[in-house]
């Protein structure tokens, strides 16, 4: 193993954090807001997968410019989510927690039904997109252009994520309601809508994410699955319910995958993944970041 | 300006206040006394929306809001300061008094009350960028009143914003009140402390177990015998 195998790796396992991060950041917004765990964001990061597919596919447009699209259509898709199905759940009168993990649970089992009927169990994939197959090398590291892009993308929406948070007034709303939902009426804010935009917020950055890694991973309908036990492992390190401990996290899983891969066999690769997860677990059960 | 008729509020089928009437008009300050129990919040409650009412109506400015959602009534002009006020704990001083102005994002005299607010409690000025739950107690009613105020209310509800405040900011925060009145607001405040409560109240109501045991004049009220033993201790 040579210095520079380790830098290349380190690399690839850096972009592919951004990544991550960028997948669980959803799930960490909407914890935080309403204690909710999406168990069906797994199958929101299938859907944008396959969205960006069909928009190449059909349409010809490619994944990048696709990004966008899917961004804002997984944005209404979760404030639709919310407001059809989870605002229901939360009303329930007694045992709240176990019906909102069955009412996601089921929504996340419904969306991959629904997606093996209509798109089969078939295995799609982006063959020819413009970034598709691309290396670039910068000081003699290579690394390959989809997912150099995908970490721009990342650090990009990250970026305007702590924006929108930190310096507009929805996302003071969003804030408020998440340190008291049952207070943000007495200055006139609907919590609803503040929920609702949450749920478009988390899904509008796994969409991102999903257009992206369209590029460079198969697309079925269990792809899901395998990236949102990345997502949980991701928030739970970084913090439940924190945004910058997703951010976190995601960097520490990527570089931890790709460490491990160069020391035990590929298949092997997310068991450092996990020995670190449970590392924080016992020495730190709240997350490197997480507040509470 | 506030007409509560006949209200009835329960929690699970236990009523908490039964066929209670009140009158508000522009321009007072009027007290709602009462002993722990008597149902004072649940009055405030029952008005701002944050609580269903059983039966009755309550009507401002001419139009029913029983029923409306709580958000809707704060927007109308109802501020309400709850009893355990309710601030954002983690987020800054300014943040919460611009929460407080949420409603009016966007227009270039958003910040405009924050001139009477600091005037009113120039401490908060001193200490924008602490988060609101370092304040201590007293400061911390001055911020829950303030972020009120930013809602730019006509008539604004207090309940009990004496509890858990040493003495000296009680009088503070009772003069606080007849200013606001000055600058135009309609006040009702919900206070066990009877005697400051009067002081500064045109009239008042006196709850007991749910109901309007008697109604006056502030000074009536003062001079009544009965009210000088049970509730002055006098
Ligand atoms: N959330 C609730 N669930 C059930 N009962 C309640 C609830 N809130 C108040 N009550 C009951 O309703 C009655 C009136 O309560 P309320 O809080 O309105 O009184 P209060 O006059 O504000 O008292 P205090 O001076 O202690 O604040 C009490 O008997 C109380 O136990
Ligand atoms: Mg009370």
């Amino acid at each position: 193993m040579t210095t520079a195998t380790i830098i290349q790796s380190l690399a690839s396992g850096l972009l592919m954090g951004l990544l991550y991060g960028l997948v669980a950041v959803g799930l960490a917004l909407i914890f935080g807001l309403m204690d909710v765990t999406n168990f069906a964001h797994g199958e929101f990061l299938m859907l944008a997968m396959y969205m960006t597919f069909f928009l190449f596919a059909f349409f010809a447009i490619d994944p990048l410019l696709a990004a966008p699209l899917v961004g804002a259509a997984m944005f209404v898709f979760g404030a639709v989510a919310y407001l059809l199905v989870v605002r229901f759940a939360m009303r329930a009168k007694a045992n709240i927690g176990m019906v909102q993990i069955f009412t996601t649970f089921g929504l996340a089992i419904l969306m991959r039904g629904l997606a093996q009927y209509f798109f089969t169990p078939d295995y799609r994939s982006i063959n020819v997109s413009w970034l598709g197959g691309k290396t670039i090398s910068l000081g003699g590291v290579f690394l390959p252009v989809p997912q150099l892009v995908g970490a721009l993308v990342s650090l990009a929406a990250f970026g305007a994520l702590y924006f929108f948070i930190k310096k507009t007034d929805f996302g003071r709303a969003l804030e408020a309601t998440r340190e008291d939902a049952g207070a943000v009426a007495l200055v006139g804010i609907d919590k609803n809508k503040v929920f609702a935009l949450g749920w478009g917020l988390g899904g509008a950055l796994v969409g991102l994410a999903g257009a992206v890694m369209a590029m460079f991973f198969y697309i079925y309908p269990d792809v899901g699955a395998s990236f949102a036990l990345i997502a949980y492992v991701t928030v739970a390190l970084g913090g439940f319910g924190s945004v910058f401990g997703a951010f976190a996290g995601g960097i520490i899983v990527g570089l931890v995958e790709a460490s491990t891969a160069l020391i035990l066999p590929p298949s092997l690769k997310s068991v450092g993944i996990y020995a670190v997860y449970l590392l924080v677990v016992f020495i730190r059960p709240r997350g490197l970041f997480g507040s509470i | 300006m506030l007409s509560v008729r006949e209200v009835t509020t329960a929690y699970k089928g236990l009523v908490a206040i039964s066929q209670v009437s009140i009158e508000v008009e522009k321009g007072e300050i009027v007290c709602v006394a009462g002993a722990n129990g008597a149902g004072k919040s649940t009055l405030l409650k029952s008005i701002a929306g944050a609580e269903r009412i059983r039966s009755g109506e309550v009507s401002f400015d001419g139009d029913r809001i029983d029923g409306t959602a709580q958000h809707l009534i704060t927007a109308r002009g109802i501020a309400y300061v709850p009893e355990n006020r309710r601030l954002f704990p983690r987020l800054s001083v300014h943040d919460n008094l611009r929460l407080g102005s949420y409603l009016f994002r966007g227009k270039p005299d958003r910040e405009q009350p924050l001139e009477l607010v600091f005037s009113l409690f120039p401490r908060l000025k001193e200490r924008l960028e602490q988060r609101a739950e370092t304040l201590s107690g007293g400061e911390q009613q001055m911020l829950a009143i303030g972020r009120a105020l930013m809602t730019r209310p006509r008539l604004l509800m207090l309940d009990e914003p004496s509890q858990g405040i040493m003495p000296k900011l009680v009088s503070e925060i009772f003069q606080s009140v007849k200013k606001i009145r000055d600058a135009g607001m309609t006040v009702l405040i919900v206070e066990q402390r009877m005697a400051e409560c009067l002081e500064i109240a045109d009239r008042a109501y006196i709850l007991q177990t749910g109901r309007v045991l008697m109604q006056g004049k502030s000074a009536e009220l003062m001079d009544n015998p009965d009210v000088r033993k049970a509730y002055l201790g006098l």
